[in-house]
């Protein structure tokens, strides 16, 4: 009865706690300006479908993506148990499922635990990638302090809570064997065998006490629940709300052509105006408040999207031209700075009115340095946009601040007035046909 | 052989029209080694018999580098005139010579009203071939390494990885491949108006890597499809000190060296 109340009253702040976040999250959000991208619905679950749900850009780097695939379906479907934890822990009973499902439930037990043990497996080669043998994207500046310390936290937590389910089942069939031996009557009471995993763990606890067992699997019941919990609460602040965020993300996806970049109409009422003196606009148009973005109010809902749900893998940077070539600008980090600046904004203070992303977290110098080659936009997993937050900065800096580099603004000069980048009249765009 | 390159303007006083408008650019107008590739491309499409015309003093910047570095206001004078002119000639089918161009009369100019038929020139070489209009035999680049190099906005933007490809399977060559090709194809460092601007600090430029890769295949030939990519690479090629050891060639100018043109 006290452990039901215990549980419930766990389980309701750690829900509570989620929500909270994911309140937060949204307000995060809804600072942006509206994505627009509502359209194509069918489109979009389908894409959403193929990339999310099925994984479809991991394949280049196939040892990645197989171990990547284990743990994603490892954690969907072992999290089905969650479903009897919770039912056990309000009732006060044990395996409430057992019974009701019979030799269904030992199947599912084992497949479990044999996902359990190589989701295990996974998150080993993942640290020993990130920590010692993996590629540079891994061990890359960007990753300095709090990202690299997240991305262990998290491997770790998946260890320790699948190893705690392990044990859990461990010890308990060792209690299990153990009571049935003292009533002599094995071959009735013990109509089981152990489970494929658990089952070779049970040398650990030989000549344990019953109740040690029993309390041994009783902690790591609650280890593994309070665990997922705390996980759950964990997600908000770390790069791994990427395993919710990525499918929304999907969803928000570009679906323009890739080479297309959206069209400013305030702009082209300026210039049809300008062009046609019959011209007439819009009486209900808005002008935007600013030209292209300063700061995370100017970027589009999926842009602030794509950044809460980046998981800093760094594929994105791998292939960026600028950043192989030494330059400051990596792809990852635009997007990491955006989150960060997104969580600066919702703290409050000084810091949130005071300071932009341009300048303070993404520098001129990162923008500039980008030669467009969308070669980050190809390679995200889950179809986060690098570029197009590159692009909407350089268009608030040339077009509010007048800022591009010299030699920019003289090629810019040159079209506009001679309507090549270089200074060549118009009217000799033909005589290389008889030269 | 002299070239038969008509304008709109030359066309439309005497009461013709083209089939298809020969989109040349700025690089292609101005720059000696991306002139020999319009001159190349316009050698192939009278060859084939093809009626086209170009704009000639009426053609203009589509606004590809102003947009890409920021200027959404230059684009969109930019883009809004040439359609108004394009338009005014009645233009359906473009085909361009630059990835740039070609991206952004095909992807952008419909934002504004602008909707045309558009290809690169290795998509509409290739279609003049499999439509038995043009033939192509390998003459001097018989038995040659020939490598392709990917234009970002050709390829990873547009998807267009075959056409270069087929035409150059035409040439009785060698085709070899970078590990970086295709979709993972690495850029030239031209691209978002860096050309017209000094590169960052950094410890090796885009173009210099890019060369060096393209050279590790042991090509006697880069190829490639793009003005800009030409200028980055043979520039890259010179760094390395392959200069009149390995050629920097747009497809274009390839084929109709083979075709003798």
């Amino acid at each position: 009865m006290i452990s039901s109340i215990l549980f419930t009253a766990v389980l309701a702040a750690g829900v509570a706690g989620f929500t909270y976040q994911v309140r937060r999250l949204r307000r995060g959000l809804a600072l942006a300006r509206p994505s627009g991208r509502h359209d194509r619905p069918a489109e979009r679950w389908s894409t959403m479908a193929r990339v999310a749900l099925g994984q479809g850009k991991m394949g280049p780097r196939p040892l990645a993506a197989a171990m990547h695939l284990i743990v994603y379906v490892g954690f969907v479907l072992i999290n089905i148990e969650v479903l009897e934890i919770v039912l056990d822990g309000i009732l006060g009973t044990h395996r409430l499922l057992r019974e009701p499902l019979g030799g269904l439930y030992d199947g599912l037990m084992n497949f479990f635990e044999v996902l359990g043990f190589l989701v295990i497996l996974a998150c080993v080669v993942f640290l020993a990638r990130r920590l010692g043998s993996g590629p540079d994207r891994l061990k890359h500046p960007d990753l300095a302090g709090w990202p690299q310390r997240d991305a262990v936290n998290i491997l770790v937590i998946e260890i320790v809570l699948m190893s705690a389910l392990l044990l859990m089942n461990a010890a308990e069939y060792q209690q299990l064997a153990a009571s049935s031996q003292q009533l002599a009557t094995s071959s009735q009471q013990l109509v089981t065998s152990p489970w494929l995993v658990s089952g070779l763990l049970l040398p650990l606890f030989g000549g344990w006490s019953d109740s040690a067992l029993d309390a041994f699997a009783a902690s790591m019941w609650w280890l593994h629940f309070v665990g997922i919990l705390a996980f759950l609460n964990y997600l908000p602040k770390s790069k791994h709300f990427h395993i919710i965020l990525a499918f929304p993300n999907v969803w928000y996806s570009k679906l323009a052509p890739r080479g297309q970049i959206p069209a400013m109409t305030s702009v082209t009422t300026e210039i049809k105006a300008m062009m046609d003196p019959s011209f007439v606009p819009d009486p209900n148009a808005v002008p935007p408040a600013r030209f292209g973005a300063k700061d995370v109010h100017d970027l589009h809902f999926a842009n602030l999207l794509n950044a809460y749900s980046c998981t800093e893998c760094g594929r994105c940077t791998s292939e960026c031209p600028a950043n192989q070539t030494g330059k400051k600008l990596s792809p990852r980090r635009i997007m990491m700075a955006t989150r960060d600046r997104v969580e600066e904004v919702l703290a409050g203070g000084d810091s949130a009115t005071q300071k932009t992303l341009l300048d303070d977290w993404i520098t001129r110098e990162e923008l500039w340095a980008c030669t467009t080659c969308n070669a980050c936009v190809e390679a995200c997993p889950v179809n986060i946009d690098p570029l197009d937050v590159i692009l909407q900065m350089r268009q608030y800096l040339v077009m509010e601040e007048s800022a591009a580099p010299s030699t920019v603004n003289v090629a810019m000069g040159n079209i506009e007035n001679n309507a090549a980048p270089w200074a060549y009249p118009q009217a000799d765009r033909g005589n290389w046909i008889n030269s | 052989m002299s070239l038969n390159v008509p304008t709109m303007a030359e066309l439309a006083a005497r009461g013709e029209t083209a089939e298809v408008l020969f989109w040349v650019g700025c690089a292609g107008s101005f720059d000696e080694r991306a002139k020999k590739v319009t001159k190349a491309v316009a050698k192939l499409l009278n060859q084939a018999g093809v009626s086209f015309a170009v704009l000639g003093a009426e053609e203009s910047c589509t606004g590809d580098p102003a947009r890409r570095a920021g200027n959404e206001f230059l684009f969109q004078m930019q883009a809004l005139t040439n359609i108004e002119v394009l338009n005014g000639y009645g233009v359906q089918k473009i085909v361009a010579a630059c990835p740039h161009c070609f991206n952004t009369l095909k992807n952008e100019y419909p934002q504004l009203g602008g909707t045309f038929e558009v290809h690169h020139h290795s998509q509409f070489i290739e279609q003049l071939l499999r439509d038995g209009r043009l033939r192509v035999e390998g003459g001097s680049f018989k038995g040659k390494r020939i490598v392709f190099h990917d234009p970002c906005y050709l390829g990873r933007v547009n998807g267009e990885y075959e056409a270069p490809r087929a035409l150059l399977e035409k040439l009785d060559a060698e085709i070899h491949e970078m590990k970086r090709s295709k979709k993972n194809g690495f850029c030239c460092g031209a691209g978002g108006a860096q050309i017209f601007k000094e590169p960052e600090a950094g410890n090796a430029e885009v173009h210099h890597v890019r060369a060096e890769e393209a050279l590790a295949t042991g090509a006697d030939v880069i190829a490639v499809g793009c003005p800009f990519c030409k200028l980055m690479l043979t520039d890259g090629v010179t760094h390395h000190g392959k200069e009149g050891h390995v050629q920097v060639l747009d497809i274009a100018e390839a084929i109709a060296t083979a075709n003798d043109l």
